[in-house]
């Protein structure tokens, strides 16, 4: 099988992979990474989006090759309880969900925005929230985190 | 003479061992065990605050344990908005017997009377500086003993936990990307497992051809029995290419026949039918009728579309199976599997993990038959089997399609001196566990088939089913409230949030809400009249101060409100939508006000209503599972979208606190006046009454050709 490169959150990885195996398999088959969820394997929920560069994309329909010496970031990468991103204690402290099953792509898609605008109005950020799917009702409380991370970020 | 274990909580009654609930374990923590399951809605976290206060320790030395049929209280199902109400009265009893035992044995070993003891997180300490601790006492008090009446929880006054907004227990792990949720259990030596289902449910398998999947690399067995079929493999992606593979070699019997999609009230209401008189008033005075008003209202098939797909693991030891699940149920689940399985109960472990939100009966005990199945053919290794989105959106259970017709007899000034409320629909419930035939889609499927379950509806006093929420909170005359459940089911439903109540509200409120502007009458003005009921008229009055009713007329906007108390018996919400657009509408914002009596967790409530509002939301916008002759075509989020980040209204929630007055659930109480309050703000901006959900731009046009 073919050997394919990349940065895992900022871990350089190395997999032998048939490259049309999709990297949310790679991701939660063999590298144990689970915050990536599946939700459709069609790119239309956001379940399992991943950050690119700096655009959050759906793993679940992307082929390994495309990933090939590529920079990825899921929420493991993105903070941890010690030192958590911001966007991960404004979660808490917005208690931005129920359920949760979405928030890991959603949490990706909103630090992907932050990457390429720092403080993005709230209609950007329903704007780039838009290819995620919340079936519990808590967007708003989502979209209150986000815009209080983004707020953190610029007054630290 | 009442027996002496009538006067405990419901829950506690039937699982009165006070160790089956709480036990102080070492490092000085103390393991809480409900019967309860977490769904996303804050469950575990309520249910530790009402410990925390009634023991005194600190929140942080609860630890929550899963529920399992190993060693849970049966507390049945995780739904109803019961959970608070039924687990949350009976840990509050049992840790507050708890808290009195120790504290006599603290009064014998320290020698000092109890009443001068106190508990300072878990610390009993006395005059003199004495002190001990429930983990020093722990060998000393056994909890062995079955509850008694006597123990009297703290007086809400006295509380200092429950009450507030207790940040939720589950969150961390949700926001780092640790595994919690079922589908992110990576037990050794897992293997993973797809089941072949027809695209056409109901469809029988006729024939199969294994040998392609057969040579799909790391398949570990094809598990067949009867017209079930499965895939075992070392990974899910052997376990999708050699489901791939056998679906070609699959020859299914003609599925459906299903109804004629745009003409649900048509097909409902032709159907062999079940006739039950749910509730019937006579009018003390006789007043005549000028005329009757008669409407009728309809509401789609709703799919409870969880975000993540069902998902389940089974591992066989000999003939004893273990069982991992996001079912709201887990002993019922034990009890279907031990009918499918032909074992006894005792053999089989159920065990909950934390799911997505389930919204109901979606298909999480499907896939634990299926999982139990599919593992056979395992040698004894766990298998793990996940539904795909198609199945999901097709093959689970679906909430009922109703058509609801209310007729309304008025005098000459337009008073309702008469109501007939008739409803046709499913039965709203098929859970497992019930009855002497499984509930689970693949009992359906194996050799020996069980038939599919016909749906039926919960007693009117545990809330109804078809009928929730259709007796009036109104003071009304007279009125005559029935229910037609079918006798038919093409299209397999069950369990919905609200089950019946989102119909019925959503017929209620606008047919009052018409007679109220046939009247002249504002709506919250006529809606007060008819409420007799304190609590009632206070979230009514609340709603409209809070979004200044009625604000003034603006062109392409529009107002409208919606009440009903969730069962007749539950939380009291009143919604206010407020929405713009002239065809194609976006509901800009909605004002609510809800009273569940003490709100444990007033931050949990708030979340609770406003999701509930959002899904609501979605619901009466866009959502209906589509289909036609042979099959359901509504397979994908695309042909099934529900709200987006952008269409999300303004949520804004207002609680009545009532700290004395016993808890009831918050996660149904808005849909029905959400949905209702929409459609009469609908009305107020467009002029129009959409009597069919969804209300779409199609059916908004077609509403004002017919006005017009």
């Amino acid at each position: 099988m073919p050997t394919i490169q990349f940065q895992l959150n900022g871990t350089a990885i190395t997999v032998d992979t048939d490259p049309d195996h999709t990297l949310l398999d790679t991701l939660r088959g063999r590298l144990g990474v689970t915050s990536a969820h599946f939700g459709c394997g069609a790119g239309d929920c956001g379940a399992c989006h991943v950050m690119v560069g700096d655009r959050a994309m759906a793993s679940c329909d992307m082929p390994m090759w495309s990933v090939a010496d590529k920079e990825v970031v899921t929420v493991e990468g993105l903070g941890t309880a010690e030192r958590p991103h911001p966007l991960q204690r404004a979660f808490i402290a917005e208690q931005a969900m129920q359920c949760g099953y979405c928030a890991s792509g959603i949490l990706i898609s909103a630090a992907a925005l932050l990457r390429r605008n720092a403080s993005p109005t709230e209609a950007e950020v329903r704007t780039a929230l838009d290819r995620n799917l919340c079936r519990c009702g808590s967007h708003n409380r989502m979209v209150r985190a986000v815009l209080r991370a983004a707020s953190d970020m610029a007054t630290r | 003479m009442t027996s002496p274990s009538s006067q405990l909580p419901v829950s506690l009654a039937a699982n009165p061992r006070l160790s089956s609930w709480v036990r102080f374990t070492d490092e000085g923590r103390v393991a809480i065990s409900p019967g309860k399951v977490e769904i996303g809605q804050g469950i575990v976290t309520a249910l530790a605050q009402i410990a925390a206060d009634e023991l005194d320790v600190d929140i942080s030395r609860v630890q929550m344990i899963r529920a399992s049929t190993a060693s849970s209280p049966n507390e049945g199902v995780t739904s109803g908005s019961l959970s608070v109400q039924q687990s949350g009265r009976a840990l509050r009893h049992v840790c507050a017997e708890v808290r009195q035992r120790f504290l006599a044995a603290a009064s014998e070993r320290l020698g000092v009377d109890s009443s001068r003891l106190d508990i300072d997180d878990g610390t009993i300490s006395g005059p003199g500086n004495v002190r001990t601790s429930y983990w020093e006492l722990a060998g000393d008090v056994s909890l062995d003993h079955d509850a008694t009446e006597g123990a009297i929880a703290k007086s809400a006054a006295m509380r200092a936990v429950a009450g507030h907004s207790v940040s939720r227990v589950d969150i961390p792990d949700k926001v780092f990307g640790r595994p919690r949720f079922i589908h992110d259990s990576l037990l050794p030596g897992l293997l993973h497992g797809r089941v072949l289902r027809p695209d056409a449910p109901g469809a029988k398998l006729m024939a199969l051809d294994e040998g392609a999947a057969r040579a799909v690399p790391g398949l570990v067995a094809i598990v067949r029995d009867g017209g079930f079929a499965g895939v075992v493999a070392d990974s899910e992606a052997a376990a999708d290419a050699a489901l791939k593979a056998l679906r070609k070699g699959a020859a299914w019997s003609a599925g459906g026949p299903l109804p004629d999609e745009d003409d649900l009230a048509g097909f409902l209401r032709s159907q062999p039918i079940e006739t039950t008189v749910i509730d019937s008033r006579t009018a003390t005075s006789k007043k005549t009728a000028a005329r009757t008003l008669r409407r009728q209202y309809t509401r789609p098939y709703i799919a409870h579309a969880s975000i993540a797909p069902s998902c389940a693991m089974a591992q066989w030891e000999g003939d004893r199976v273990h069982v991992w699940t996001h079912s709201q149920g887990i002993y019922l689940l034990r009890a279907d599997l031990a009918i499918v399985l032909k074992l006894p109960a005792e053999n089989i472990v159920v065990e909950h993990m934390e799911g997505a939100g389930c919204y109901g009966h979606n298909a999480a005990d499907d896939v634990a038959l299926d999982a139990v199945l599919l593992a056979k053919g395992a040698g004894g290794r766990p298998v793990r089997v996940q539904w795909s989105r198609h199945d999901e959106m097709s093959h689970a259970p679906f909430g009922a399609a109703m058509a609801i017709e209310i007729a309304a007899d008025l005098d000459p000034d337009n008073n309702i001196v008469g109501w007939r409320h008739d409803i046709w629909s499913n039965g709203h419930a098929a859970r497992p566990g019930r009855a002497a035939q499984p509930a689970l889609l693949a009992a359906s499927e194996i050799e020996n088939p069980s038939p599919r379950m016909l749906s039926t509806n919960p007693p009117t006093a545990n809330g109804g089913g078809g009928d929730r929420n259709s007796v009036p909170v109104y003071d009304l005359p007279a009125w005559t409230i029935t229910s037609h459940r079918l006798l038919t089911m093409p299209v397999r439903t069950s369990a919905l949030r609200t089950l019946g109540a989102q119909g019925n509200v959503f017929a209620i409120e606008s047919l009052l809400d018409e007679i109220a502007a046939l009247r002249g009458e504002d709506p919250i003005a006529f809606r007060l009249r008819h409420l007799r009921d304190e609590r009632a008229r206070e979230v009514v009055r609340v709603a409209a101060r809070r979004a200044q009713w009625k604000p003034s007329k603006r062109p392409g906007v529009g107002h409208g409100v919606g009440f009903a108390r969730y069962k007749n018996t539950g939380a009291y919400c009143a919604a206010i939508a407020e929405i713009e657009g002239t065809d194609d509408i976006r509901v800009r914002r909605l004002t609510l006000a809800v009273d569940v009596g003490e709100a444990i967790n007033p931050d949990g409530v708030i979340n609770q209503i406003e999701g509930g509002a959002i899904q609501a939301t979605s619901w009466v916008l866009k959502e209906r599972v589509r289909f036609d002759r042979t099959g359901i075509t509504s397979t994908s989020w695309s042909d099934y979208p529900i709200l987006t980040f952008s269409e999300a209204p303004v949520v804004d929630v207002e609680i009545i606190h009532r700290p004395d007055i016993a808890p009831v659930g918050a996660g149904e109480a808005a849909h029905g006046p959400v949905t209702a309050a929409i459609a009469n703000a609908v009305y107020d901006g467009l002029g129009v009454r959409v009597r069919d959900l969804p209300i779409t731009r199609d059916r908004i046009i077609a509403a004002m050709e017919l006005a017009s």
